[in-house]
């Protein structure tokens, strides 16, 4: 492959698009490479950069979709504002270097712990600007909070993984950091438990910001509830859930783990690791399931989202061979997809040049309509081609 | 406004369409008595009105889908009708449409307080979906001022949203799956009760979409629970621009209310007079809510109040009683209708940049003295969705039609100062023909693309959202 493609604006790009002669593979900061990486021509945004508008007082911020994640929460921070959606930095499961950019972080839908209580990134997306796979430099949405006008290809935009179309410009709604937070963890001896205590908290009026699981060093599971807002608030919220979750087990008020839970740091390690999104009760029957494939081998998992969504993670030592480890992925995606949810494949040494489906698999129906909006938006099949499959 | 001319092909087929219909539905469930299709002429946009050719109103996605077959397979238009409230016109009838309303289909199916999620038919009011939750003390939070009569089916349709929306979200941040029928009958599930699927965001483009590219028959919905308590401060200054900028300090400062309701003379003064609320004789007057437990309530409201001091506000009044916000609310909430008793008016809905309030009320009070005709602002100011009630005489010879240029000039500005025509009432006819104003043609091709890859024969509500100049060839096909 030639070296990679840096398009300094949307005009580079559209003529970059227009004269591709074969596939391109799209990429910010290349932190994500997630998903079925075809040989291609790569292309990265890192060199549209800037912060193009930032209106505090209207909690807007626009920018070029190279610009980095660090850039712009920086910039935020300033104005004791932030990302409320705290995207995820996918770095350390993955391996990658390099800078999460903006771009990726749209394309790619990435959401953090927050996601429960405030939305995920395509809710915080106002409006994107982007060149489609015939070189066409197309706007949507804009830079207000509500806008209802045409169809909101803002959200189609959004976790397309650049098959759509090569985003250069995001809008973006940003909110105030909270004066204080405190997360209070219960300690629970089955993943049941877990589940139920953090249903139980998201089910009180107190406003949970995050409510995770995590396996216990010592054995058991600690269940993460974080409540966020102004000091005196957080105090009097944070009292009233202690009481309701004391049924559950000890409560204790612990350091701030959210940095850790978002990003899987302590995963670094592992060969293979899947994402999965259930309705959060449902996350139960997926790890009775790999309880019993795994058996005495065991496994890693985190919970996060109320349960809603699903860490799953192996080390290299957990997994027998390469036939056993295929036949594990195909009966989670089944599993999953009997749970109407979904599971993918996030990474793994060990199936890295199998031919799979590392996303779920879509419904027929849905298959046909996502093909067919690709072709739309990209009729010579060029933009990061079988990468959702 | 200009709708296409009637397909007299279609017309001239109505009996055996009808016949089709009562094949698969029963037979009440088909409406084509001319004398009983009126009362499908028009929905809230009522300036505009044509009965359509037939009703229906099926119980079950399975009866949709049988109704859409038929109408596909005879090339017939169908409009998609929930509650009939849009401002837009989206539910106006053509002569030779059939309306499919889903307002019998308005069962809960299922609900998760765990998972905190209900599953409802399309045609159950907004607000009964808050009271099917109620007693275990859940809520839906998108809150349309309509929310007793529209349908989650038009919310979904129009990405619908409230007072309360700054804190929540509008619909599309609310809306977990959908089942859709597509215009060849094909049922399909999108989404569900988990979030953020990876693949495409269909889901996200079905929520807003106008009834262009599918009907939706069910919905699965967040469901939250009730806050302890919310109350309100009532905050009035002398001019507008004072108030835009103490909204502004207050979204800096990090407290984040439920919301933030602004009005300005014109609707103040009407709303005392219809309501007598007790407000006080100002320019601009916000109200602003806040939720938690009673302290919390207190400490924000506090915060609050030391911003707005900074502005000198001409009147503080923060509610001590239940009593209290509720006549601190009557006004706003009562302020369509209080309008409607002095004037007509015509209610816009673009929305502006916070930071440009100042200036679009200006010039808004620019045109409304050069058009001749009166304006009162009340909108939800914390997201910059305005909301201009332009008040004119039906009666009178030309005034709508100066009315809706004056109308078209408003929705101009705001798109010039950054904005968008529409924040929560959709495009419907109203704006269509000002889509160019805000979108290249690119960026209208694309859209129309979309709606190809749903419904190319373009049968669904085709004579909305894009002009028809625009859609012409493809409504021609
Ligand atoms: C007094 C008043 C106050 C209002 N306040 C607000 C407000 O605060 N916020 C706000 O956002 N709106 C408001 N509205 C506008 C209106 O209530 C909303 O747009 C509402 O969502 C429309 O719902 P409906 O069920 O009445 O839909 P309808 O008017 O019947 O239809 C609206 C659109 O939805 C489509 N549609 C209907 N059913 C389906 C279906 N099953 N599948 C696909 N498409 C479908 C129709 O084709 C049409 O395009 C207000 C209206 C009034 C009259």
């Amino acid at each position: 492959m030639s070296d990679m493609l840096y398009p300094a604006d949307e005009a580079a790009l559209s003529d970059m698009l227009r004269e591709a002669a074969g596939p391109l593979r799209i990429m910010g900061g290349g932190t994500r490479p997630i998903g079925r990486i075809a040989p291609a021509q790569a292309l990265s945004t890192r060199r549209m950069q800037g912060i193009t508008l930032y209106e505090p007082g209207a909690m807007t911020l626009v920018a070029k979709t190279g610009t980095s994640i660090e850039e712009i929460e920086a910039v935020l921070a300033a104005e004791k504002q932030r990302l409320a959606f705290e995207p995820m930095d996918h770095r350390a499961i993955l391996g990658t270097s390099g800078q999460p950019t903006l771009g990726g972080v749209i394309a790619a839908n990435v959401s953090g712990p927050r996601r429960i209580q405030v939305g995920a990134a395509r809710d915080f997306a106002l409006g994107v600007t982007f060149v489609d796979g015939t070189g066409q430099v197309l706007s949507n949405g804009g830079r207000v909070m509500k806008n209802v006008t045409g169809y909101d290809l803002v959200k189609l935009m959004s976790g397309s993984w650049g098959t759509l179309g090569v985003l250069t410009e995001v809008a973006l709604k940003v909110l105030p950091v909270s004066e204080t937070q405190t997360t209070l963890k219960v300690h629970v001896t089955t993943w049941a438990d877990a589940v139920a205590s953090m249903s139980a908290a998201l089910g009180t009026p107190f406003d949970v910001s995050g409510a995770a699981t995590v396996q216990a060093k010592n054995g058991g599971f600690d269940s993460l509830i974080r409540i966020e807002g102004f000091e005196t608030s957080v105090q009097y919220r944070a009292s009233e859930l202690t009481q309701c979750l004391a049924k559950f087990g000890a409560v204790d008020a612990v350091v701030d783990p959210w940095a850790e839970v978002k990003d899987l740091t302590a995963w670094a390690d592992l060969d293979t690791v899947w994402r999965i999104s259930v309705r959060p009760t449902d996350s139960l029957s997926v790890l009775e399931l790999m309880q019993n494939l795994q058996q005495d081998r065991g496994f890693h998992c985190q919970l996060d989202w109320g349960g809603g969504l699903i860490w799953l993670g192996l080390e290299a030592a957990q997994m027998s061979d390469v036939q056993a480890g295929l036949a594990l992925h195909q009966t989670l995606q089944r599993h999953v997809a009997q749970l109407r949810g979904h599971a993918t494949l996030m990474t793994s040494g060990l199936l890295r040049d199998q031919d799979l489906c590392h996303f779920q698999p879509p419904e027929r129906a849905i298959e046909r309509v996502s093909q067919s909006l690709r072709k739309t938006f990209d009729p010579r099949g060029i933009l990061n081609p079988e990468r959702m499959s | 406004m200009e709708m296409p001319q009637p397909n007299a092909e279609i017309l001239s087929k109505k009996a055996k369409v009808a016949a089709a219909l009562r094949a698969v539905l029963p037979y009440d469930a088909v409406i084509d008595d001319p004398s009983e299709t009126r009362a499908y002429e028009c929905d809230a946009l009522t300036a505009y009105r044509c009965p359509p050719m037939i009703a229906v109103l099926p119980a079950t996605t399975q009866e949709v889908s049988d109704v859409l077959k038929i109408c596909h397979r005879e090339g017939v238009p169908v409009v998609p009708r929930g509650s009939g409230t849009s401002l837009a016109g989206g539910a106006l009838p053509t002569a030779d449409c059939v309306i499919l309303g889903v307002a019998k289909m308005n069962k809960v199916l299922e609900t998760d307080y765990d998972n905190r999620l209900i599953r409802v038919q399309s045609g159950r009011t907004n607000l009964s979906v808050s009271g099917a939750v109620e007693e275990e003390d859940f809520f839906y939070a998108p809150d349309p001022s309509s929310q007793l009569a529209c349908a989650i089916a038009g919310n979904i349709a129009m990405n619908s949203g409230g007072a309360h929306c700054l804190k929540y979200g509008v619909t599309t941040n609310n809306l977990m799956g959908v089942t859709l029928v597509m215009m060849d009958g094909e049922i399909i599930e999108v989404g569900g009760g988990y979030l953020d699927a990876p693949g495409l965001d269909i889901l996200g483009v079905i929520c807003g979409s106008e009834g262009q590219l599918g009907v939706v028959t069910e919905a699965t919905l967040r469901i939250l629970p009730k806050p302890e308590g919310a109350r309100p401060v009532m905050i009035a200054f002398d001019s507008n621009e004072v108030a835009g900028a103490c909204v502004a300090d207050i979204i800096k400062a990090g407290v984040l209310p439920v919301a933030i309701e602004f009005m300005d003379r014109p609707i103040i003064e009407i709303c005392e007079n219809f309501a007598k609320a007790g407000y006080p004789d100002c320019e601009a007057l916000l109200i602003v809510e806040v939720e938690g437990s009673e302290a919390e309530i207190q400490d924000q409201l506090d915060r609050i109040s030391r911003i707005a001091k900074k502005h000198n506000p001409v009147e503080l009044r923060q509610s001590q009683s239940a009593a209290e916000s509720a006549a601190i609310w009557l006004g706003r909430k009562s302020a369509f209708g209080a309008v409607g008793q002095v004037a007509d008016y015509m209610c816009l809905d673009g929305t502006i940049p916070v930071s440009a309030l100042p200036e679009v009320l200006r010039r808004i009070k620019e045109l409304s003295d050069q058009y001749g005709l009166r304006v009162g602002n009340v909108f939800h100011a914390g997201d910059g969705n305005m909301h201009p009630l332009i008040m004119f005489n039906a009666n009178k010879e030309g005034d709508l039609e100066l009315c809706e240029s004056m109308g078209a000039d408003v929705l101009r500005l705001c798109v010039e100062v950054g904005g968008c025509l529409t924040g929560e009432h959709g495009v419907g006819i109203e704006k269509r023909d000002l889509m160019e104003t805000q979108y290249s043609a690119e960026d209208l091709e694309i859209q129309m693309a979309v709606k190809d890859v749903f419904d190319p024969g373009w049968l669904l509500n085709p004579s909305k959202v894009f002009p028809l100049s625009v859609s012409q060839s493809r409504r021609a096909s």
